[in-house]
């Protein structure tokens, strides 16, 4: 690809707490679109996001079963996001902190992601064309 | 001259910051710079017109872009027609855009 781009994303919030989550993804999954490269940074909770033992559940207070259910699954998003990357020429490159991962025990996440330390962020940062910190406050 | 792009996602009536974050985008341009304020998430409540919305709309006469993002305007059943004046509806892709081009993106 001619104009492959490389863009750093770093994120803070775990699942299902803050609206700062989808929009993070709405942007990745734009890059993905696109073929370009991306470096993720998750860090604090958002390590909690490729965890490999969330599970779907039926909701009996709504009287729903696993399917009609329909849960969300945040770690199936990041699958969807490094396949759609690779689809169309590029590739994601998601890591997550590994001081966060052992804090929280969320120690097997899916495929595709691996752990990592600051310094990678440092790293994919100054090898990327632009660079976003999204922050939990 | 360098580029901005200022993200705001903070509900400009619950958050200071808010304010702060949009004194920054004027500072910024005022120094010579170009600066897009982009709106997301809660921050698109102050795209409607309101003595918040002035202050933004006094942003874009000053020359800075001052987008709302169509999806969280969507969310919140804010027509893109009714922003305020100065405030346009725009697609995210304006800030993986601007990531790409090398632009020093912040997000609020």
């Amino acid at each position: 690809m001619a104009d492959q781009k490389t863009l750093t994303f770093s994120i803070m919030d775990g699942p299902y707490e803050n609206a700062r989550t989808v929009t993070a993804l709405r942007l990745i999954d734009i890059a993905a679109r696109r073929g370009y490269n991306i470096n993720v940074f998750a860090y604090e909770g958002a390590v909690s996001l490729s965890f490999a033992k969330q599970a779907a559940h039926a909701n009996p207070v709504h009287g729903h079963d696993i399917d009609e259910e329909d849960h969300p699954l945040p770690k199936e998003w990041v699958s969807s996001l490094i396949k759609t990357a690779e689809a169309n020429g590029g590739k994601v490159d998601w890591i997550n902190c590994g001081l966060c991962v052992d804090e929280r025990g969320v120690t097997e996440s899916v495929d595709g992601t691996r752990r990592g330390t600051p310094a990678d962020l440092w790293n994919a940062a100054a090898s990327s064309d632009g660079t976003l910190v999204i922050g939990t406050k | 001259m360098a580029k901005y792009t200022l993200i705001a996602s903070r509900d400009a009536f619950e958050s200071k910051e808010s304010e702060r974050f949009c004194a920054l985008a004027g500072d910024l341009k005022r120094a010579g710079n170009e600066v897009t304020l982009f709106l997301v998430q809660n921050g698109v409540l102050c795209a409607r017109p309101s003595h918040v919305a002035s202050e933004l709309s006094k942003l874009a006469q000053e020359g800075v872009a001052v987008l709302a993002d169509s999806f969280s305007l969507r969310e919140r059943g804010i027509a893109s027609d009714r922003l305020a004046a100065g405030i346009e509806s725009a697609q995210l892709d304006v800030i993986v855009d601007h990531m790409a081009e090398g632009r020093r993106v912040i997000w609020n």
